[in-house]
């Protein structure tokens, strides 16, 4: 019988606690299918941050270290520095990368360190049960913007690729989403050449992948993609900030 | 080998870099600066890595990577900058990472002096991040102590997978003194099997120091303080000078067991039976000696460039059988020979209660 469907090697076969209609779960596959395609599932250490993605060193494969909040981009830099030969990645939420974590996403990147960073932005703190993220958007109703985010209270949502993509370091820098099937492809092949851009030592990689929380949105899964669909891709605008590759014609 | 002229802070790092070191990551901080000068003068030539970081918090966060990917680690700071260490140093305690981190101590609190004190010793004893874990807590006397206490402490860190940390201060940080490394010192290479290095024909390792079952925890943490109390029998260290006989004993370490090794000679040539006890390991604390030495009649004096923390453990130690008093000077303040002198004629003749 012809196998066409399969669990990556790269992930571990044991139930996930996200709650249904997550993307967290794609997006783990999506990173396990990359680990995989490039055969360096061996030579991998994966970076687990805090949030709803904290147990990812369960469901990831690999060597995992799990990083305190905000942390995961010095933690990797310290792995990489004394193990060049590894590839590192770090798999970090909105709260995590764009809050608590921004002089070390910024810095990691400004050194344009030789790491995969998987930016998974829901704009919402999920983990913590919903509350707003420098990620959410105006308007947006949450825990703690229960009137919905206003600029004169919350100022405005943060834009991360855009404020990477002003900095010399970084070589990749790809927004992508989740909402359908297209683009969740999408998402995969960047993914897989954030890998691949670390593979060939290129330097500093990010995808920041669009990503629903359709629990602390109220929404069901259904609706939260159209959602994001809707508000995210808008004033997330899904492309390409930066690769240094595409100077060089391939 | 011949004798050398250096600084403490030179001392240490060398001594790292000795003993294997393969990465360092600082920030810069007075008066701590020779130990990542030194660092990034010397480590990149011979094998290591050295990278300033962006913060006190990154790089304790990429110590805790380099420890878990099993390299020899280490950073170094002055108190403001281990305050923001402290989330670090407990995750890493928790994780039970090997490492190496350098507090030459300011005065404080806040942002304080760049004078030397004393007055980090509840942090680095007690815990001062959160939860329930201990460092193991060195505290050199002098430059060749900076450099051979760095390297048992790379020892201890590997051996019972722990942070170190070596209490400092900023004159043994800044002072020049002969110091000697050993001749042909061997790369101690010590097996990390549970280290990240890419899971090559084995299950995946996992640096973690989560745990959200309780019942889980509750036993990991019992386990956790099973090594502390292995830590506590195996590794305490001191030394002891005219205890024997002595009326009054100092108590002190790091620069303050200098001063004081001065008074209790003065004190010694006045005829007043003066001994001294400085602790080496501040945590584990040699509690037991000093509870053998605390008799009735006889007194402790405890000196701190503090308000007065090391004295806490003395008096737990003693438990009521002697007297524990202070002699300290503080903002950065050093105490004098002269100052601990009459502190302790003052015990012996009764005038202080
Ligand atoms: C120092 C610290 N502050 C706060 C927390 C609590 N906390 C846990 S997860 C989280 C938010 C995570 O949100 P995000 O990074 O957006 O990831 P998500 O849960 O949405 O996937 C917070 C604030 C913590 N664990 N540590």
């Amino acid at each position: 019988m012809k196998t066409v469907f399969q669990k990556p090697e790269a992930m571990t076969d044991v139930p996930m606690h996200y709650c249904p209609g997550c993307t967290h779960g794609i997006i783990h596959r999506l990173v396990a299918e990359a680990i995989d395609s490039l055969g360096i599932r061996e030579q991998t250490i994966g970076v687990a941050s805090v949030g709803c993605s904290v147990f990812a060193y369960d469901y990831f494969n690999c060597d995992m270290q799990q990083a305190a909040h905000g942390r995961a981009p010095a933690v990797a830099t310290g792995i990489k520095r004394v193990r060049p030969e590894a590839m590192v990645f770090t798999y970090q939420g909105d709260g995590d990368l764009a809050s608590i974590g921004m002089a070390e996403i910024v810095h990691a990147a400004a050194r344009g360190e030789n790491i995969t960073v998987v930016f998974v932005n829901n704009a919402i703190y999920g983990m913590t049960s919903g509350q707003m993220a420098p990620t959410s958007l105006l308007g947006q109703k949450t825990a703690t913007s229960p009137r919905g985010r206003t600029v004169e209270e919350m100022g405005y949502p943060i834009k991360m690729c855009e404020l990477l993509a002003t900095l010399d370091g970084p070589a990749y820098l790809s927004r992508v989403s989740t909402h359908d099937s297209r683009h969740v492809l999408q998402a995969g092949k960047a993914i897989k050449k954030a890998f691949e851009m670390q593979q060939q030592k290129k330097g500093f990689a990010m995808v920041e992948v669009l990503s629903t929380c359709s629990v602390n949105w109220g929404m069901t899964p259904a609706n939260a993609l159209k959602w994001m669909a809707e508000n995210m891709v808008p004033y997330y605008p899904l492309g390409v900030y930066r690769d240094v590759t595409a100077k060089e014609g391939n | 080998m011949a004798k050398t002229l250096m600084k403490g802070n030179e001392a240490l790092s060398e001594a790292a870099i000795r003993a294997g070191l393969k990465a360092f990551y600082g920030y810069p901080i007075t008066p701590q600066n020779e130990v990542p000068a030194y660092m990034a003068e010397h480590l990149p030539l011979r094998g290591g890595v050295y990278l300033q970081a962006e913060s006190e918090v990154s790089a304790i966060n990429m110590v805790y990577g380099a420890a878990g990917a099993g390299v020899r680690v280490m950073t170094s700071s002055s108190s403001p900058g281990i305050s923001l260490k402290q989330e670090g140093i407990s995750y890493i305690a928790a994780a039970q990472l090997p490492c190496v981190i350098v507090n030459v101590v300011r005065n404080g609190p806040g942002l304080g002096g760049i004078q030397p004190a004393q007055g980090d010793y509840f942090q680095a004893v007690k815990g001062g991040g959160h939860g329930d874990y201990h460092m193991i807590v060195l505290a050199p006397g002098n430059v060749q102590e900076m450099a051979d206490l760095t390297t048992l402490g790379f020892d201890l860190a590997d051996k019972w997978r722990n942070p170190v940390m070596i209490l400092g201060d900023g004159i043994l940080g800044q002072m020049m003194e002969p110091v000697e490394f050993a001749e042909n010192q061997e790369p101690v290479n010590v097996e990390k099997p549970w280290a990240t290095t890419g899971a090559v024909d084995r299950e995946p390792n996992i640096v973690n120091s989560l745990d959200i079952i309780p019942e889980k925890a509750e036993k990991n943490m019992q386990a956790l303080l099973a090594k502390y109390e292995k830590i506590k029998e195996e590794e305490v260290r001191w030394q002891e000078d005219g205890t024997e006989d002595a009326d009054v004993i100092l108590v002190g370490y790091g620069t303050s067991a200098r001063v004081a090794r001065s008074a209790m000679e003065l004190a010694r040539k006045e005829g007043l039976k003066v001994g001294l006890f400085r602790p080496i390991t501040l945590w584990p604390f040699p509690e037991q000696r000093l509870r053998e030495l605390a008799k009735p009649g006889r007194k402790f004096l405890a000196v701190e460039m503090s308000a007065g923390q090391m004295i806490e453990d003395v008096r737990l130690a003693v438990n009521g059988v002697s007297p524990v008093y202070l002699s300290n000077r503080l903002g950065g303040m050093v105490p004098t020979p002269e100052d601990v002198l009459t502190k302790t004629r003052d015990i012996v003749q009764g005038r202080v209660n």
